[in-house]
C-alpha cells in the first residue's frame, strides 16, 4: 500500500434500516488515480455503502474522509461540493427533458437576468457528449427517446463534467453490449489517467480484475478483506465473496470468516 | 454508446412525414390539434345557434367566464406536472372568496372608511397571501410529512367548504368595492377601445422581439435554424391572432345607454343618431393572459419550473441531483394556492357578491383543463399554454350548450365524455409518437 493519504476514506461506516444492519462497520479507502472494485452479492451492503459517500443517505455511525480532512455528507449537495460524483445503476435520470437538462439538473447555468441559459448548457452538452459519444445527435429529445447506451453517456456526461475528484460507478456495465462496455472500460482508464479516483462496483469479477487496482469485498454489511488485485486470484476472490474466507494475499476485515 | 440515430441522409428523406416536418419546424403538433378542435367546437356551435355563438357579445362573455378556471389551471399543470394532484381549489376559491369579501365589505370599510382608493389592491393581497398560506399549509402536509396529495387536498375540498361558510354562517356579502368589480368583467371591466389597441400592439412587438431573439442566440450558438418563412409565418400567426382578438372585443358595443352616459360624463354630447363605442378587451382576461405568461416564464425559463419537471420525470433523480424536492413541492401548492387566490377576486368580482357556494366543481374544470390542454397524470408533461387552451375548450362546450338550450344534467354529461374521449385521444397520439 503506498503511504499517501488516501483520497477518499471511509472509516467504521454503520447504518441500519429498521434494524436491520445493512453496512455494519465498514472500512474502505480510495487514492487518487486508483480504481477500487467493490465486491459482493446482491444485499452484500456495497451499494448501500456508496450511497453513503454520494450522499443518499446518512451513516448513523463512522466517519468519512477527503484527502485527510473528516467531512459531513449529509446529501447529494455535499457530497457533489466534495467533488463526488456518482453513475447509478439506475441512471437516476429524468426521463422527460433533454440530455443538457439532466446533465446541468442542480447545478443549471443561468444567463445574468437568473434565467435558465439553455443554448450555453446545450454547447456544454455539445462539447462533452462529443468526447464521450461522438455520434450522439440527439440533443433535443427527452432521454427517454434514448438508446441504452446514449442514455448511460449522459449519466457518465453528468458526473464527469463538473471536475469529479473521486467517481462512483455503480454497475456501469449492466446494461450495455460488449462495444459499449469497451468503451466505459477506455473511459475508466482515462479518468484514472487523469488523477481521479474510481468506485467500480460490480457483480463481474473479470470487469473487475481488468481494471481495478485493489479490490474490497463485503458480506451481510461487513468487509471481508481488501487485496491489490495481483496478491489475489479471481477464484480467491470468488471465495471471499461466496464463504467470506480470506486468502492469504488480502488484509482481512471484520466480516472474514474465522477458523 | 456507439449506438446513434441513422443519418439523417436515408433514401427516404423526399418522404418525410407530415409530422417530421413539422418537427423541423419546432412546430406542436398537439398544439395544432387543440386549436382545430376549439375550431370544430366553435363553427359548431354557430351553426347549431344559428350564428350565435361567433358574435362579438358571445366570444367576450366566453373570455370572461374562462379566465377564473385558466388562472387556476396555470398552477394546476405544475401540480399535476409533480404526480400530484389538488382537489381543493374550488372549495378554497370559496373560502379565499368569502374571506376577501369580508375584508373589502367590513374590515377595511371600518378601517379606511368605505370605498377607499386602497381598498381593492388591499382585497387582492390579502386573497393571494391567504391562498398562498392555505397552499403552503396543504403542501407542507404532502412533501414534509408524506401524506398523499389525494388525501390531502380532498380533506381540504371539505375543510374549506365547510370554511367557507363559517366565515358569516352562510350569509352572502355583497356588493364589493366598485374598484374592485372591474376584476370580475362586465363593462365596468372593460378597458375601452384604444387601450386594448395599445396593449395589443405592445403584444405583437413582444411577440416578434421575443422570436427575434431567440433566433439570435441560437444562431450565436451556431445550432440549427428554424427556417425564416416558419419563424415569420409562426410570428404573422401569433400577432394576427392578438389583433384579431382586440378587433373582436372592440367591435362588441356597449349598450346605448352606458354609451351615452360615458360620452357626457366627459364633457361631450350624445349625436341625434346615436354612437357605438367598443367594450375592448376585459380586465380579467387581460389578468388571466398575464398570469399564463408569468407562469410560462416560471415553467420554462427559470430554475424553479426544471425542477418542477424534473421531479415529474423522475422525482428520485431530482433528489439525488441535489434538487430540494421537499420545498419545490411545497412551494408548487404554494403557488397553485395564489393563483386560487387570483381566481377568487376574479369570481366574487363577478357575482359582485362574495358566497359560500362560490367555486363548486371548479377543481374537476380545473383538472379537466390541464389535462386536456395535454397535461400527464403520470407526471414530467404539461404546458401552460396547452392548459389555457383546454380551459377555453372547457368553456365553449358549456357556454355552446347553455346558447342552444341544452339541459344542466346533459351538459354534465357531455361534458364528462368529452373529457374521457380527449385523454383517450392524447394517449393515442402519444403512443404513436413513441
Amino acid at each position: 500500500m503506498d503511504m499517501t493519504t488516501p483520497l477518499v476514506e471511509m472509516r467504521e461506516i454503520s447504518i441500519a434500516f429498521g434494524g436491520i444492519k445493512a453496512v455494519d462497520h465498514a472500512s474502505v479507502d480510495l487514492h487518487a488515480g486508483e480504481v477500487v472494485g467493490l465486491l459482493g452479492h446482491n444485499g452484500a451492503g456495497k451499494s448501500t455503502l456508496i450511497k453513503i459517500l454520494s450522499g443518499a443517505y446518512r451513516a448513523d455511525a463512522g466517519e468519512i474522509r477527503i484527502a485527510g480532512e473528516p467531512v459531513a455528507i449529509s446529501s447529494p449537495r455535499d457530497a457533489k461540493r466534495h467533488g463526488i460524483e456518482t453513475i447509478y445503476q439506475t441512471l437516476a435520470l429524468a426521463d422527460n427533458v433533454d440530455a443538457a437538462a439532466n446533465i446541468f439538473l442542480g447545478r443549471e447555468l443561468l444567463t445574468a437576468w437568473g434565467t435558465l441559459d439553455d443554448s450555453a448548457m446545450e454547447a456544454e452538452t455539445r462539447k462533452v457528449m462529443g468526447r464521450l459519444n461522438p455520434h450522439f445527435r440527439r440533443f433535443k429529445e427527452p432521454v427517454k427517446a434514448l438508446s441504452g447506451g446514449q442514455r448511460q453517456s449522459v449519466a457518465i456526461a453528468r458526473a464527469i463534467y463538473f471536475n469529479a475528484r473521486v467517481l462512483i460507478m455503480d454497475e456501469p456495465t449492466a446494461a450495455l453490449g460488449p462495444a459499449e462496455t469497451k468503451q466505459v472500460a477506455d473511459l475508466i482508464l482515462e479518468l484514472k489517467k487523469q488523477g481521479i479516483g474510481i468506485f467500480l462496483i460490480s457483480h463481474d469479477l473479470h470487469d473487475v480484475f481488468d481494471l481495478a487496482d485493489r479490490v474490497s469485498v463485503m458480506k451481510n454489511g461487513k468487509v471481508v478483506g481488501s487485496a491489490h488485485v495481483r496478491d489475489v486470484t479471481q477464484d480467491e476472490v470468488l471465495g471471499m465473496i461466496i464463504s467470506g474466507k480470506c486468502p492469504p494475499g488480502a488484509v482481512a476485515g471484520p466480516g472474514a470468516l474465522r477458523s | 454508446m456507439t449506438e446513434s440515430v441513422p443519418a439523417p441522409a436515408t433514401p427516404s428523406q423526399d418522404a418525410k412525414s407530415f409530422a417530421d416536418h413539422l418537427r423541423a419546424i419546432e412546430f406542436d403538433a398537439r398544439m395544432i390539434g387543440m386549436i382545430a378542435a376549439l375550431a370544430v367546437i366553435w363553427l359548431g356551435f354557430n351553426w347549431l345557434s344559428g350564428g350565435a355563438f361567433l358574435t362579438p357579445r358571445n366570444l367576450w362573455n366566453l373570455s370572461v367566464q374562462t379566465a377564473s378556471v385558466a388562472v387556476m389551471a396555470c398552477g394546476m399543470v405544475l401540480v399535476i406536472v409533480t404526480r400530484n394532484i389538488d382537489l381543493s381549489v374550488g372549495s378554497m376559491l370559496g373560502f379565499v372568496g368569502m374571506v376577501t369579501g369580508l375584508v373589502q365589505a367590513q374590515l377595511l370599510p371600518g378601517l379606511l372608511g368605505f370605498e377607499h382608493p386602497a381598498t381593492w389592491l388591499l382585497s387582492i393581497l390579502a386573497a393571494v397571501a391567504l391562498g398562498g398560506l392555505i397552499g403552503l399549509f396543504q403542501g407542507a402536509l404532502i412533501a414534509y410529512l408524506a401524506i398523499p396529495s389525494f388525501i390531502v387536498t380532498l380533506g381540504g375540498l371539505l375543510v374549506w367548504r365547510g370554511g367557507a361558510w363559517w366565515v358569516t354562517q352562510g350569509q352572502t356579502i355583497a356588493p364589493m368595492d366598485s374598484r374592485f368589480r372591474p376584476l370580475g368583467g362586465g363593462i365596468e371591466g372593460a378597458i375601452g377601445t384604444s387601450a386594448s389597441w395599445a396593449i395589443g400592439l405592445v403584444i405583437c412587438a413582444l411577440i416578434v422581439a421575443g422570436i427575434a431573439f431567440a433566433r439570435r442566440r441560437r444562431k450565436r450558438y451556431g445550432f440549427a435554424l428554424r427556417p425564416l418563412w416558419a419563424e415569420i409565418v409562426l410570428a404573422a400567426l401569433a400577432c394576427g391572432t392578438v389583433v384579431g382578438a382586440v378587433a373582436i372585443a372592440n367591435s362588441y358595443a356597449l349598450p346605448a345607454g352606458v354609451a351615452r352616459r360615458l360620452v357626457e360624463a366627459k364633457g361631450g354630447t350624445w349625436p341625434e343618431g346615436g354612437l357605438t363605442i367598443g367594450h375592448g378587451l376585459a380586465v380579467p382576461v387581460l389578468l388571466a393572459l398575464a398570469v399564463g405568461v408569468a407562469m410560462s416564464f416560471l415553467a420554462r425559463r427559470l430554475r424553479f419550473g426544471r425542477y418542477v419537471f424534473s421531479i415529474g420525470g423522475n422525482p428520485e433523480a431530482a433528489q439525488l441531483s441535489g434538487v430540494n424536492t421537499r420545498k419545490v413541492l411545497m412551494l408548487v401548492y404554494g403557488l397553485m394556492g395564489m393563483l386560487v387566490g387570483i381566481a377568487a377576486c376574479i369570481s366574487t368580482a363577478r357575482l359582485n357578491a362574495a358566497t359560500n357556494s362560490a367555486g363548486q366543481l371548479d377543481e374537476l374544470y380545473v383538472i379537466a383543463a390541464a389535462v386536456i390542454g395535454g397535461t400527464s397524470l403520470a407526471g414530467g408533461v404539461g404546458t401552460i399554454a396547452g392548459a389555457m387552451l383546454g380551459a377555453l375548450v372547457m368553456q365553449s362546450l358549456q357556454s355552446g350548450m347553455v346558447l342552444i338550450g341544452v339541459d344542466t344534467p346533459l351538459q354534465n354529461i357531455v361534458v364528462g365524455i368529452v373529457l374521457v374521449l380527449a385523454v383517450w385521444l392524447d394517449g393515442l397520439y402519444r403512443k404513436r409518437l413513441g
